[in-house]
């Protein structure tokens, strides 16, 4: 069984681009469906404690479907699974690249892909934006921890800390409210 | 001791990593480039480039790559480099896969509490800040050239910018063709033309 689940996360690792987001069908595709190791909402369960826990999103998913399926052990087989397809290819990558970095052809290849990298990271700003309600009321939250950070160099971790205490006594606030 | 220091590092990074991939970026920056100096700023960016192009989390694509890149920075050679990769890796994991396995039960029973969503409506909107932080840091003269010395370096990045932010914005253009676009674009403007 764990070796399927190693093989079942490998694939998974392997064989999609574009971020963690990207996972998540063909997870669903192969624990839901395939193997039929979680029902549905098992893995939506999964799904939404994985978004609110730290971490690498798929690989949260990963050893969180390993540990329901089998504990502990299965958890750490599935998130090595879908973290060795990442280390190997970026570690090829990295030693082929470590060589040719001062070669003006791969120098001239990387002037031109810098500026659309810094384009790439902001637009999921703004789709991010939209996705967390931003609204008049709260528009000072992600301004306000924009510049903290920038600006005055915080680190982000205070930023996160800071927004979930506030959110806790919040809460507290609008519970006892209630 | 580069390699004590990236263990300590990475698992601060893991643990506060909230919000996906990108988050983890501006993390990155600020303790990898500004406060240890293992990578410059223009390697970081060619770094996230890579991690966007090549299959899985782009937060393990990111962790390898610096984990090696730091370590023959540092003057090790390519081998311990590899052994730096793992070690980044596994660090950026293991405290978030020990939080799990605490909480999952926990936050299954209170993910409905209005003190649990509370959290959440706070903590997205903070988090914004992260990413946005890490792409201002990233608009800089290593990434778009010196204005008034490189303006012909300068205003290309300027376009490339300009081109790639709208169309992805737009309409979902695809991340790897347009990093290769650039790339390929970079090297007739750079290369064959000596711009």
């Amino acid at each position: 069984m764990n070796k399927e689940l190693f093989l079942t996360f490998l694939k998974i690792g392997g064989f999609t681009l574009g971020g963690g987001a990207a996972m998540v069908p063909m997870m669903e595709k192969e624990i839901v469906l395939k193997h039929q190791w979680l029902s549905k909402e098992e893995f939506l369960d999964i799904y939404a404690v994985s978004q609110a826990t730290p971490g690498i999103f798929a690989v949260d998913m990963a050893s969180h479907i390993g540990y329901k399926i089998g504990g502990v052990k299965s958890g750490i087989i599935a998130a090595l699974g879908v973290v060795v397809p990442s280390i190997v290819i970026i570690l090829a990558i990295a030693i082929v690249f470590s060589q040719f970095k001062d070669n003006p052809w791969v120098e001239a290849f990387f002037k031109g892909v810098r500026p659309a990298v810094v384009a790439l990271l902001a637009v999921p700003i703004f789709s991010m934006a939209r996705s967390a309600r931003i609204t008049w009321a709260n528009c000072w939250i992600p301004i306000a921890s924009t510049l903290l950070i920038w600006l005055c160099g915080v680190s982000p971790a205070w930023i996160i800390l800071i927004a979930g205490l506030g959110g806790f006594l919040y809460g507290l606030y609008l519970n006892k409210k209630q | 001791m580069i390699f004590l220091k990236l263990f300590l590092v990475f698992s601060y990074i893991g643990l506060f990593n909230f919000g996906g991939g990108y988050a983890m970026l501006s993390f990155i920056q600020q303790e990898v480039v500004q406060k240890e100096g293992w990578l410059t700023e223009s390697e970081f960016t060619d770094i996230v480039a890579i991690s966007q192009s090549t299959p899985g989390p782009i937060g393990i694509n990111c962790a390898t790559y610096t984990g090696y890149t730091a370590v023959v920075n540092d003057g090790y050679p390519w081998w311990m480099g590899i052994l730096g990769s793992i070690l980044t890796s596994i660090s950026v994991l293991w405290l978030p896969f020990i939080v799990m396995i605490w909480v999952s039960k926990l936050l299954l029973h209170y993910k409905d509490h209005l003190v649990t969503q509370s959290i959440f409506r706070v903590l997205r909107p903070a988090i914004i800040g992260l990413l946005a932080s890490a792409a201002l840091s990233l608009m800089n003269t290593e990434n778009f050239g010196v204005p008034l010395q490189n303006p012909v370096q300068f205003s290309i990045s300027i376009v490339i910018f300009a081109v790639v932010f709208s169309g992805m914005y737009m309409r979902k253009l695809n991340i790897i063709y347009t990093t290769f676009s650039c790339g390929l674009l970079g090297i007739l403007l750079y290369g064959v033309l000596g711009l």
